[in-house]
């Protein structure tokens, strides 16, 4: 941090009250993003107040990243500036909320569980079922852009997002879709918020729309000894008439990975006893509806699992069900933990590629890893290096250019959006230079001309 | 004309793809609005190298271009408003690539929204955003404009459809953006670009999501003696958690125009009726149904009949999906509203309506996908009466004011174009507006394509560009 940053940063106490700012040491550490300390952490409880603010860093030219719990501040290039830590959890609120239109408003420092909990008193989700769900705040999980195991029925949030408001890089509140399930007015500015890691504007409040629970769901494991076994059960799901809400392929380490302590307590869950086995491929299904479409799937299921010689199948109820879900809900922070250098590559591929891609993969990796597949086409694998030694370094670079190179020949987009910040800069973390980067360049400079929004942590430097 | 710029046009796509007689041109200053505007030249570009080349041409001889495909659009998106070149797309109309494993196709943006999902129907899949018009408006039109239809409810509009697009930038640059693949790294530019109503680049390819069929489908009509009790039901379907893949509404006004032209089964004497379609596995549809009728009963429907096979119920569609054109023949001309509602505020609006209507003395019908709150009231009046038409105006302002009061939306489906510009404030802070100029600005630098569309002139001043037609101005769609 620089001596001016300092200096410009010490007048925010009259922007927006000496309260909410801090400038502590030990406050500023926990908002470091890859070793990079802010010179000042912000509170904001307000879009007015978030307005002043980024107003005040447009004057100054100080760059300013916003964040919600901060779970998964990770993802993304080191940021090239870092002045203000916008915290944006004092903006916590439910605005609205009509279950009988079944849409939601919220401001974007709501947790989800908060979200989960209000909408549960009505028998309703948002499926943002992300990870660090117990921690996460919405706004957070839309601009990290990670998706969610139920994607596989509901899509992802730009299928459920109907509108936003956000602040603008001079300092402009400003809105685009609105509140009702349909609606084509102006351009869908907030779709391009998703994922852009807060390079394009502060998200202050999000629309969405919300879904009625299931009558009954239900969980389905079938374990396997190989890999081929597994796509076969898969591949006969896939061109079924069988619509599941969840499906995702479990690489074998898994299992030992969710069965650490730390695992439990990230999913404040326990897995049931049977679910995955050490060294077997799983599959594992969710799916809803009442008694006779539930009886329908388990059925077919276990038939498909029998004749793709499954080594055992488990139908999972209830608490063991939600239990199972979370686990996988929660793949990517508990991968994280299992290594002091976890690595995740994400490779999305057409679907039929999917064996290939994760084959490609297996294939290139010169250290540990675990794999979770979802059965759409995108695979997230976790290399578990075991220390941030130099030759683990080496091993886990060549493993992610050979991934690159495999995913390149099969039309795969491969991304790596987490790994220790210590090998951030030499790791190819947006995956090979994209040709449409000029079109992205062009969306940041009309958003945030000043280049004040989270600089340098997009793809191409933006 | 400029008979220069007449000459490279011709060069380039030979004169037989270039209209320019006045009589040729009247043919294409219509869409399926009740708005007007005449294009200097009519063009009929066959590749994509023929896009870059009139984009070309255009920046060269500063000529507005307007993409066009079928012309069904509703609200004058693909009229050439400040006249220019109107590109028309119908000849690029190749479905490139069927990729069944993986559920994709590519295609070229003229290609008819039906001709697809019927190319495909054979592997069991099929492109689900199906509008009205499926049988005539093109892909590219669908994803210009972020069209949805009937099926949305369930299926989702186009934007949930389309993956990668390759396009012609009003620079000249040919680019490419998303994948084919999903999770495209980087900006979502499609999710941009979807909806952008043709102002922000010419489409040349196209690459789009193919949905499985379900394995069973069931089609309810249920039947009404008031608009209350049919509004109530769907209030309460979507409270209790139904979703079906449709729920379109039918008044008994609009019911009785359709009987007489498709001669659907509709009963003529209902205040209204609900035509949904539950679909999925077998054992859910079952009991779905069972379920919807149910709720029916329950909010006083005088009978709810179930298609029996699938000719029953392709009549019912084909009933809905003619509707327009079925009330077109009751009037010279129609003007027809797409404002959007939360469902609960579906009862307190069609009362609106109907009061609307009899304080204008204009006659409106609704058909309208009750579902997702999408409205389509169609107000009939003459269009050579320019009193009428000023009323009408009136009229349909009341409406959309209603809508937006009830936490609304000015479209839904058909865009906001040349027809509801004037509108946007009523939703959009300049602020907000400004915003989405900028965003234009930057792909559109000049406001050489498809110009004055979207956003209100900042000079304006709610301006009225409708003009009476000169004949009935009726299409299907």
């Amino acid at each position: 941090m620089t001596t001016a940053s300092k200096t410009a940063t010490s007048r925010l106490p009259d922007v927006i009250g000496a309260e909410h700012v801090s400038s502590n040491a030990t406050d500023l550490s926990a908002y470091a993003i890859d070793q990079k300390l802010p010179s000042v952490i912000v509170r904001p409880g307000s879009t007015e107040e978030v307005v002043e603010i980024v107003k005040y860093a447009a004057t100054e030219k100080l760059a300013l990243i916003a964040s919600g719990a901060r779970t998964k501040i990770g993802i993304g290039s080191p940021p090239a500036r870092y002045d203000i830590a916008l915290d944006m959890t004092r903006l916590n609120r439910i605005i609205a909320y009509d279950p009988g239109d079944l849409t939601l408003s919220v401001e974007a420092g709501v947790p989800l569980q908060k979200v989960a909990e209000a909408l549960a008193v009505h028998r309703q989700f948002l499926p943002l079922a992300a990870p660090f769900f117990d921690r996460a705040t919405v706004g957070g999980t839309i601009a990290s852009g990670v998706d969610t195991p139920l994607r596989q029925f509901y899509g992802t949030a730009r299928d459920y997002v109907l509108g936003m408001e956000f602040v603008s890089g001079e300092g402009v509140r400003s809105k685009s879709g609105g509140n009702v399930v349909k609606n084509v007015t102006g351009y869908d500015l907030h779709k391009l918020m998703i994922g852009s890691l807060g390079t394009l504007g502060v998200i202050t409040r999000l629309n969405f729309k919300t879904f009625p629970m299931p009558a009954a769901s239900r969980g389905f494991v079938a374990t396997f000894e190989t890999l081929d076994r597994a796509f076969k059960m898969r591949n006969r799901v896939a061109q079924s008439p069988l619509t599941p809400m969840t499906f995702d392929l479990l690489s074998p380490r898994v299992a030992d990975i969710f069965s650490s302590q730390r695992a439990g307590q990230l999913t404040s869950s326990t897995m049931p006893a049977g679910v995955f086995s050490s060294g077997q491929w799983a599959l594992a299904i969710g799916y809803s509806g009442k008694d006779n479409v539930l009886l329908r799937y388990e059925a077919e299921l276990r038939r498909m699992a029998a004749e793709s010689s499954a080594a055992a199948v488990i139908v999972l109820e209830d608490r063991d069900r939600a239990a199972a879900f979370a686990f996988k809900r929660e793949f990517i922070p508990i991968a994280l933990e299992s290594s002091p250098a976890a690595t995740i590559v994400k490779i999305s591929v057409l679907s039929a590629r999917l064996k290939d891609a994760l084959s490609g993969a297996i294939k290139a990796a010169q250290l540990p890893w675990a794999a979770m597949a979802r059965s759409l086409g995108v695979i997230f694998f976790a290399l578990l290096p075991p220390d941030l030694s130099q030759a683990s370094h080496r091993q886990l670079a060549s493993t992610t250019d050979q991934i690159l190179a495999a995913g390149g020949l099969l039309g795969a987009n491969v991304t790596i959006p987490w790994c220790p910040s210590e090998w951030k800069s030499a790791l190819k973390i947006w995956g090979p230079e994209r040709h449409d980067l000029a079109q992205m360049q062009k969306v940041k400079k009309v958003f945030d001309p000043l280049c004040i929004f989270s600089p340098g942590r997009f793809m191409g430097g933006i | 004309m400029d008979s220069r710029l007449l000459q490279d046009l011709k060069k380039l796509l030979g004169s037989e793809a270039v209209l320019h007689e006045p009589e040729d041109l009247m043919l294409y200053e219509y869409d399926g609005s009740v708005e007007v505007a005449r294009p200097n030249c009519v063009v009929f570009p066959r590749t994509k190298e023929h896009i870059v080349g009139l984009v070309e041409i255009a920046n060269r001889h500063k000529t507005p271009i307007v993409g066009r495909g079928a012309g069904t659009g509703l609200s004058g998106g693909a009229l050439a408003r400040r006249g220019g070149i109107l590109a028309i797309f119908s000849k690029m109309n190749r479905i490139l690539e069927v990729d069944v494993e993986n559920q994709r196709a590519i295609v070229q943006p003229g290609v008819v929204n039906a001709d697809l999902s019927a190319a495909v129907a054979h592997t069991g899949l099929h492109f689900a955003p199906d509008p009205s018009s499926q049988k005539a408006c093109t892909i590219g039109g669908n994803v210009s404009e972020n069209s949805g239809g009937p099926h949305t409810l369930a299926y989702g509009v186009t934007t949930n459809h389309v993956l990668e697009l390759e396009m012609v930038l009003p620079t000249g640059e040919l680019i490419r953006i998303g994948s084919s693949a999903l999770d495209s790294p980087g900006y979502d530019l499609p999710g941009l670009f979807v909806g952008s109503e043709g102002t922000l680049g010419l489409l040349t390819e196209i690459t789009v999501k193919l949905t499985r069929l379900p394995e069973s489908v069931k089609t309810l009509l249920a039947i009404f003696d008031t608009l209350d009790d049919t509004t109530e039901t769907v209030v309460d379907i979507t409270a209790r958690g139904i979703t079906p893949a449709a729920c379109e509404m039918l008044d008994g006004y609009t019911l009785r125009a359709v009987e007489a032209y498709v001669h659907a089964g509709f009963p003529i004497d209902s205040a209204a009726v609900l035509l949904i379609d539950v679909d999925g596995v077998r054992e859910g549809v079952e009991s779905q149904a069972e379920e919807v009728a149910e709720i029916c009963r329950e909010h006083h429907a005088r009978e709810v009949r179930v298609a029996k096979d699938s000719r029953e119920r392709d009549l019912l569609w084909k009933g809905r999906k003619n509707a327009f054109g079925a009330v077109g023949r009751l009037s010279t001309t129609y003007y027809v509203q797409d404002g959007v509602i939360p469902r609960t505020k579906l009862p307190a609006t069609l009362r609106r309506i109907t009061e609307i209507s009899e304080r204008y003395g204009f006659p409106i019908g609704n058909i309208f996908h009750a579902g997702d709150g999408n409205l389509h009231p169609l107000i009939l009046f003459d269009a050579r009466d320019e009193r009428q038409l000023k009323r009408v105006i009136a009229a349909a302002d009341e409406i959309i004011q209603f809508c937006i009061e009830m936490g609304g939306s000015i479209t839904g489906e058909h865009g906001v174009g040349m027809e509801k510009d004037r509108l946007m404030p009523l939703l959009f802070s300049e602020a907000d507006l400004d915003l989405m100029r900028g965003v234009r600005d930057a792909f559109n630098p000049t406001g050489l394509l498809n110009p004055e569309k979207i956003f209100p002139n900042k000079k304006g001043c709610g301006e009225i560009h409708i003009r009476p037609l000169p004949v009935a101005g009726v299409s299907v769609t």
